[in-house]
């Protein structure tokens, strides 16, 4: 060996045990759907089939809502907030204890890297059920008056991009104010919820708190129009969330909607550049850009845009995209077939709308669903690729010459999750933070999540928020 | 603001004043702390095995400065020294030199004898500068510099005027590295910046380009001497600004961390950092360099372990 070349690092997938095929979960035990049908889940990386996976029809997911309803009446609402929380406490250690397991088996069914399922989202989701668990028995100081009370039946649908993650945002506030859940996970990603629900077993969790349901968006349609369920939380596409809203409105649910993005992640003269340049590439190629949240227009000043664009290119050329088990890994497998197709129509789109296309030379493997980091520049704001939410590790680069201008174009999107600000300038943060219509606003870094911390978005990125005080607020009864 | 750009076609116009070398070095982009140790902090998550970590224990024992900077050295001691660094593990004759032996001035004479023909292979180099402290006239710095290279120092480490710096006489700092410089001769000059009491990673990239502007040939964290000594995100400031630097001069400039890495799996997250933030074309001895007295048995023994499967002992490898 001439040059330093790291040796593949693979994680070892004994530790997981995939099952052949998976019933659904309802009313603590895993159950055959009604009508026998069964669809499969495959590892993006490697297009193996994992599992059979159960597709629950409207007849399944009415029993799902009737045990969840049951439990709620029975025995979930009846405990006390101490109660609650000792079974969510309970929950959150045992996803630490088994959190290589769920770490790897993340990665095996999503595609992302073993590096971020392992440090970054499993992490999260056991910090989310300790942070919802000390809320349990405080929910009279949660801002919703001194005795607020939960909605009942939780119907929650979840997307591929962060499965494990996302199940804990709905999942931990939900239980901590008292409702109880069905839950829908993404049918390309069902087995880390499936993990889950075994679980929710060893915790000794009363049958029907948690209910979960595998299937594709007919079974997600069956659950959020069920006449028994009180709220519905949604986090995925803007379009799906729209004919959700629609199906809701004029009914007593309550719904929170987390939607797409298409967040601009601005670069001013004066910021820390080579951290602005970690800040972008966290921003975008973070989970193969499969984040709602991701930093998906680079905004940069016009007298720094050739020193951005140079660091970043060679920044791009460090990248290692490959097998997402492997520990040295950065950017992992595409989610599906289906969204690698979309992706490459959209950066195709992007091409013949005049944009530049710009890809660091890097070998993808033979199977699988495999897209490279991929960079456009001279995108204007008219390119769709600057309008629509692609979803996938392709970011493109526009510029602007003055902070009014930045804010101006950043604003000007139909969407408003997140925004992301690099500036040496305490005073210019500030002042961006309260002009951007964004939910989120990251100062000299991005993609930062935390379990204390609301998130939500602003227009067609949905409604509510999740996380934080005002993430448990949206499962309570109460004066606010 | 004068960008890097500026500095590729001015460089005599950047050092000409007080005033412009202010200007300059407050004009170099700023490190965002939690930033520049987030990504100190992810590189050194890379899993390093197998052949990847032959290779780098390795390059990692060619790099090193085996250093002894005791008051109580003795010429006996970097004799000792000496045959370590030409050989050592005796017992595997396929272990790599190290790079240079590092002592105190007056040793340095000491230090060319006992490398006897071997020298130049292995390098000597020597603290100058009123080390530790640097806190000499520059008449005295200058001296101890000649006195090293004529006793047969290749390389001269120099600590800069901390206080000067801070105080922001920058001219002053510059003009002792030139002049240091000077009196190194053909001797290499390694800088040493003492980032544990620059305290803030602004002040180290700005201490890194001060030190390259004047000349320095190698820009290095620490004495070994003030905690907190080398450490990642340091290291990464200052290969950000080398590698800055050769972009806009086309001069390459080494770096070495010294102080505070003990052990193999130390050692190759500083490689790791190297590898993905310079690259390449510093992952030589002639570019990079580990300042350590004890880490070499440790990697010694990890070598050991991949070769035979088992670890031997501590008492299996040679104290000096």
């Amino acid at each position: 060996m001439t040059k330093f070349e790291y040796a593949p690092a693979p994680e070892s997938r004994a530790i997981v045990d995939i099952k052949s095929s998976y019933g659904l979960f309802v009313n603590g035990e895993f159950v055959e759907p009604t009508d026998g049908s069964m669809f499969k889940s495959v590892n993006p990386a490697t297009e193996e089939v994992l599992a059979e996976i159960a597709s629950a029809g409207a007849e399944d997911v009415d029993k799902a809502v009737q045990a969840a309803r049951r439990a709620y009446e029975r025995t979930w609402s009846k405990l006390s907030g101490r109660d609650r929380g000792k079974y969510l406490f309970r929950i959150a250690r045992i996803i630490q204890e088994r959190a290589r397991e769920l770490a790897v088996l993340e990665s095996i069914d999503n595609g992302k890297p073993i590096r971020e399922s392992r440090d970054v989202d499993i992490p999260l989701v056991a910090a989310h059920f300790f942070y919802y668990a000390g809320w349990a028995d405080k929910l009279g100081y949660a801002g919703a008056g001194p005795d607020p009370k939960p909605y009942g039946v939780a119907a929650q649908v979840i997307p591929w991009n962060f499965p494990l993650l996302m199940l804990s945002w709905k999942i931990a506030p939900a239980l901590a104010a008292g409702n109880t859940v069905v839950l829908k996970p993404a049918e390309t990603t069902p087995l880390t919820a499936l993990l889950f629900a075994e679980i929710c077993q060893q915790a000794g969790l009363p049958p029907g708190v948690v209910n979960i349901v595998t299937g594709a968006g007919d079974t997600g349609r069956a659950l959020v129009e069920h006449p028994g369920v009180d709220k519905v939380a949604f986090t995925g596409s803007t379009e799906v969330g729209k004919q959700i809203a629609r199906s809701v409105a004029g009914t007593a649910k309550k719904a929170t909607l987390e939607l797409g993005g298409k967040a601009a992640n601005i670069v001013f003269d004066d910021a820390p550049i080579d951290q602005a340049v970690e800040g972008i590439v966290n921003g975008i190629f973070f989970n193969q850009g499969h984040v709602c949240c991701a930093g998906s227009r680079l905004l940069v000043q016009e007298s720094v845009y050739d020193d951005v664009l140079a660091r970043l290119k060679r920044r791009l050329g460090t990248l290692r995209v490959g097998d997402p088990l492997d520990k040295n890994t950065d950017i992992g497998a595409i989610n599906s077939a289906e969204q690698l197709t979309r992706i490459r129509e959209l950066s195709e789109v992007g091409e013949a709308e005049g944009a530049e296309r710009w890809s660091p030379e890097c070998e993808l493997p033979e199977r699988g669903f495999w897209f490279p980091p991929t960079v456009f520049t001279g995108v204007s704001q008219a390119h769709r690729i600057a309008r629509e939410e692609i979803f996938g590790p392709v970011l493109s680069v526009l510029t602007f010459r003055t902070p009014a201008e930045a804010v101006e174009k950043a604003n000007n999107t139909p969407f408003g999750l997140s925004a992301g600000v690099w500036t040496d300038k305490g005073s210019r943060i500030l002042w961006m933070a309260q002009q951007l219509r964004a939910g989120v606003v990251w100062a000299n870094t991005f993609n930062r999540f935390d379990p204390t911390s609301p998130f939500g978005g602003y227009k067609e990125s949905g409604y509510g928020r999740e996380g934080g005080r005002h993430g448990l607020l949206a499962y309570l009864k109460g004066e606010h | 603001m004068t960008t890097l750009d500026d500095a590729r076609s001015s460089l005599p116009d950047i050092t000409s004043s007080e005033a412009s070398l202010h200007r300059f070095l407050h004009g170099l982009p700023g490190v965002d702390q939690a930033g520049a140790e987030a990504r100190a902090a992810t590189l050194a998550t890379r899993s390093i095995k197998t052949t990847a970590k032959q290779y780098a224990i390795d390059l990692a024992i060619s790099m090193i400065d085996l250093t002894t900077l005791e008051g109580q050295d003795t010429p006996g001691k970097v004799r000792a020294l000496s045959a370590k660094a030409l050989r050592p593990d005796p017992s595997d004759r396929t272990v790599p030199q190290v790079a240079a032996v590092c002592v105190y001035p007056d040793l340095v004479a000491t230090a060319v004898e006992a490398l006897g023909g071997a020298h130049r292979t292995v390098k000597v180099a020597s603290v100058a500068t009123g080390f530790p402290s640097g806190r000499t006239s520059l008449a005295v710095k200058e001296a101890d510099t000649r006195d090293a290279v004529a006793a047969g120092a290749d390389e001269v480490d120099m600590v800069i005027d901390r206080g000067a710096f801070l105080a922001g006489r920058y001219g002053e700092v510059f003009e002792e590295i030139v002049a240091v410089k000077q009196a190194a001769g053909d001797a290499h000059l390694k800088v040493i910046l003492e980032t544990g009491e620059l305290a803030t990673y602004d002040n180290v990239r700005r201490a890194s380009w001060l030190a390259m502007l004047a000349g320095g040939d190698f820009i290095k964290t620490s004495t070994g001497k003030v905690a907190p000594a080398a450490t990642l995100p340091v290291t990464l400031v200052m290969l950000e600004a080398v590698r800055d630097f050769r972009e806009a001069t086309g001069r390459q400039v080494g770096v070495k961390p010294a102080g505070g890495i003990r052990t193999s799996k130390d050692a190759i997250k500083y490689l790791v950092l190297v590898n993905e933030t310079v690259g390449d074309d510093w992952l030589d001895p002639d570019w990079f360099r580990l300042g350590a007295s004890s880490l070499l048995n440790d990697l010694l023994m990890q070598r050991q372990k991949i070769a035979t499967g088992r670890y031997a002992g501590p008492d299996y490898f040679t104290l000096d």
